[in-house]
């Protein structure tokens, strides 16, 4: 699997997406940049990683979803590619179109640097192959505006679709108020595209892909990819 | 000629920032406020003279950028 992962001035989490991607795939991602109007032939999946894409300024990932390289990403997208974004990189590709709903600021106001607990909710992606449905797993958060937010008739259509990815839930997996830490709708953590292929998730599995440094809970979700996406 | 963009948070989009500043308002001694909401407001210089086609200039750049219209309302207004 050939991985892109993209540069916005501002992003802070390429590295840690490049390890975790690295030791799943055991090839490198290439890192790209905002201004790129192409993706490098045959790149399987792009990733759209963590930080703080110009600054915030405006809304979060509004300006990066304006830059040159998202037009490449739209027809990626559009011709079945594959697209990760985690965190900020979600909140872009909100922004872009490319996934229903935006992100709010936490219900709390608080940025939210802690752990959290999400449920598997479907295990036929590239994603989450390699979880069991239902199953619970812990992983980071680190956002002051991860509160999913999207119209009742838009949360039912995905629901409806089974495109919530990822619920949070608490430790024994249930999906409780109190375990939905910025208070999105549904206790929706992650979602995916109508074709199962653009998955959004505020929470960052790139930080539990090590035993040495907090476990390895969030691995199957880029040993799934590597699987699924493995080329010949 | 300048237009002014006011944004705010769609009625039924949970607004934390303004109820924050409504319970810092009752805190100082102020009564009498009911809901708060806050919002932005982006003023914009641009090279069209015409108003009706700066209008729309501007809502078009609304509509594109400045509001995102999931969570976001907007008015345009000329000086």
């Amino acid at each position: 699997m050939q991985a892109g992962i993209v540069m916005f001035p501002g992003t802070n989490r390429e590295r840690d997406m490049a390890l975790a991607l690295q030791r799943a795939t055991g090839r490198k991602p290439a890192i790209l940049w905002h201004r790129d109007t192409e993706l490098p032939a045959g790149t399987d999946l792009v990733v759209l990683p963590g930080g703080f894409s110009y600054g915030d300024y405006l809304r979060c990932g509004a300006m990066a979803a304006q830059s040159p390289i998202m037009r490449a990403i739209h027809e990626f997208a559009g011709r079945g590619g594959h697209v990760l974004g985690v965190c900020n990189g979600f909140q872009m590709l909100a922004e872009a179109g490319l996934l229903p709903g935006a992100l709010l600021r936490n219900a709390s106001l608080r940025f939210l640097s802690m752990d959290c607990h999400m449920r598997v909710e479907r295990t036929d992606t590239a994603y989450t192959g390699r979880f069991q449905r239902g199953q619970i797993f812990r992983s980071t958060m680190a956002h002051g505006d991860g509160n999913y937010f999207a119209d009742e008739a838009t949360l039912d259509r995905l629901e409806g679709e089974g495109l919530v990815a990822l619920r949070y839930t608490t430790a024994d997996g249930q999906v409780t108020e109190a375990a939905n830490l910025n208070g999105s709708a549904r206790n929706i953590a992650g979602i995916l595209s109508p074709n199962l292929r653009v998955l959004g998730l505020m929470p960052h599995p790139e930080n539990q892909v090590d035993p040495l440094i907090d476990g390895t809970d969030g691995l199957p979700l880029f040993e799934s990819l590597a699987e699924a996406l493995a080329t010949a | 000629m300048k237009a002014k963009v006011v944004v705010m948070p769609k009625a039924g989009v949970l607004d934390p920032q303004g109820k924050a500043i409504g319970h810092a308002l009752a805190g100082l001694g102020f009564e009498g406020v009911g809901e708060v909401r806050a919002g932005k407001v982006i003023e914009l210089e641009l090279a069209e003279t015409d108003p009706v086609k700066a209008k729309a200039e501007a809502e078009a750049m609304a509509r594109k950028l400045l509001a995102n219209t999931v969570i976001e309302s907007f008015s345009v207004s000329l000086d």
